[in-house]
């Protein structure tokens, strides 16, 4: 039973009538789920700008409030003050609806984000299976802004974006499958429940498998092809300004932020963890997954378009499938107990099957450069 | 079987920006941290030294903008007494040929670069604003004999301060001072 149940349960109770037992507690937790994500996305902006720069031997913002916290609220005022320029070429309709299309799935998915036990505003028996289909709709919105926007850059970050996210969707979904045997049950709580040891350890290559699929799914750098910037300018978002822009911004470090709340439930034990409270932790553990995301985006350079691809297809594809089978045949074949032989099995896997498959991206035998 | 292309060179690569993250920062945060600059600049104003000075207007004529006006009456002992001693920094190149054209050391560039003004009358310097004082100190370019009384240049701020490049964790804020700050 979640707090919100109980939530309920307390208001009928106290005889409140029938319908606002009903929206009461839905309005509390859609708006808290709404006051999180935003806190944590301005956080996230903020923590993103002052750690790549202190990579790259900058300072960073650091003028407005203490440390700079709040140079992204500066710069969310300074970008809702803009004009809002729709282009004479632009789909006037789709050009409208797309940023909502991008920006509400990525509140969806944390209708079943587990923050605590009872934390989570719905808990869904198919929880994962509800992420994965919720934030594929992000994809048609960017494509909407694409086409929509009737510009030639916009059109090729379209182009580029259904091919990323239908290549990377798979081997992100057959690692989820993975956890779910180990877990056994597709629910968020149970799965976050079920791990006594965090299953990165359990399956490294699985988490490797999701890191960098989720990586392309959110289109953080080094695949970050939809908006290069040294290529085609801004990628969908080229036309857009103002409020409509914000709602990309928004979206694209609540994406960030979504998935590293879904990578912190599915391989790092969710809330668990000592001393500390339970939603703290999960907080600690999401920017700690954000942390290294930003830090891949310093070191990593963009990878091409063919890269991107034969990546996805000729390395993540076959490893997922390959874990998939082992972690099967290993729930199937190993006694329950033996979670650290299972870890020291996967482990070694993982090692032999990165080295194999680095065969893989040489051609005639490394003779030559792909 | 040569391995290769398994992502080593990405961990590498990791591992440097990592070590990265614990270098000082490089940036000069500048109305609050001043950079301790060469000492043989070619600052943004002319010193002049009243004393030096006998007025023989060699400097004027060395100036290709024709930028120096000066202005002198007879005194005792045959000698002259400066008047006016103009420069309009606005149309000055900061050449340096006054400089070096002075027989007497008289004229030395300036160590000081803050000289923006709000009004283009502000940019013509007289004599009395010419003249050398604390705020105003003359740089070693083509006077060396200035060159030791000068505080060294230095391009990290915080170098001598907390050691060069060492590993040091600094305070994130901006409260690094240094030397010249």
């Amino acid at each position: 039973m979640t707090l919100l149940d109980q939530f309920q349960l307390m208001l009928k109770g106290l005889d409140w009538p029938e319908w606002a037992v009903y929206l009461t507690p839905a309005i509390v937790g859609i708006l808290l789920i709404i006051v999180f994500v935003l806190t944590i996305v301005i956080v996230f902006i903020w923590w993103e700008r002052r750690l790549i720069s202190r990579i790259q031997i900058r300072l960073g913002p650091n003028r407005c409030g203490p440390e700079g916290i709040f140079q992204p609220i500066a710069t969310a005022v300074k970008i809702l003050l803009k004009e809002d320029i729709v282009p004479d070429k632009a789909d006037k309709l789709i050009h409208f609806i797309a940023p909502i299309t991008v920006f509400v799935p990525i509140l969806l998915i944390f209708a079943v984000m587990p923050f605590d036990q009872g934390a989570i505003l719905v808990d869904l028996n198919v929880g994962i299976i509800y992420v994965i289909a919720i934030s594929s709709i992000s994809v048609i919105g960017i494509f909407m802004a694409a086409w929509g926007s009737g510009n030639k850059y916009s059109y090729i970050a379209g182009m580029r974006s259904i091919a990323q996210m239908v290549s990377y969707e798979i081997p992100v979904v057959l690692a989820i499958v993975g956890i779910a045997l180990v877990a056994g049950s597709f629910s968020m709580l149970r799965i976050v429940e079920a791990q006594s040891i965090p299953f990165i350890l359990l399956q490294p290559l699985g988490f490797l498998i999701f890191f960098l699929g989720s990586l392309a799914e959110m289109n953080r750098s080094p695949f970050d092809l939809l908006e290069a910037d040294s290529e085609i300018v801004a990628g969908y978002h080229i036309e857009y300004s103002g409020m409509k822009f914000a709602m990309f911004y928004l979206g694209e470090y609540g994406v960030a932020l979504a998935y590293a709340g879904i990578i912190t439930t599915l391989f790092l034990g969710g809330w668990q963890g000592i001393l500390l409270p339970p939603v703290l932790w999960f907080v600690i553990k999401i920017m700690l997954v954000f942390s290294v995301i930003v830090w891949m985006r310093a070191t990593l350079p963009r990878m091409r378009v063919d890269q991107l691809m034969s990546f996805a297809w000729k390395f993540l594809l076959p490893m997922a499938v390959i874990n998939l089978l082992l972690v099967a045949a290993e729930v199937l074949v190993l006694p329950a107990g033996m979670l650290w032989v299972m870890v020291l099995i996967n482990f070694a896997m993982a090692a032999v099957l990165i080295l194999l498959w680095s065969r893989l991206f040489t051609l005639g035998g490394g003779r030559v450069e792909v | 079987m040569k391995f290769e292309r398994y992502g080593i060179g990405i961990a590498k690569g990791m591992a440097l920006t990592f070590r990265h993250l614990f270098r000082s920062p490089i940036t000069v945060q500048y109305p609050d941290e001043k950079l301790v600059i060469s000492r043989r600049t070619r600052g943004n104003e002319l010193v002049w030294f009243p004393l030096s000075c006998t007025g023989c207007a060699t400097c004027a004529k060395a100036c290709p903008q024709g930028n120096i006006i000066v202005q002198t009456h007879r005194g005792g002992e045959s000698k002259f007494i400066v008047d006016k001693f103009e420069l309009d920094t606005g149309r000055c190149m900061f050449c340096g040929l006054c400089v070096e054209s002075c027989p007497y050391n008289a004229l030395a560039m300036g160590l000081s670069y803050e000289c923006a003004k709000y009004r283009r009358g502000d940019l013509v310097m007289n004599k009395e604003q010419l003249s050398v004082c604390p705020d105003r100190q003359p740089s070693a370019y083509s006077r060396p004999q200035f060159e030791d009384s000068l505080p060294e240049q230095s391009l990290l701020l915080y170098d001598r301060a907390v050691g060069g490049q060492k590993l040091t964790f600094l305070p994130w804020s901006k409260r690094k001072r240094g030397p010249g700050a």
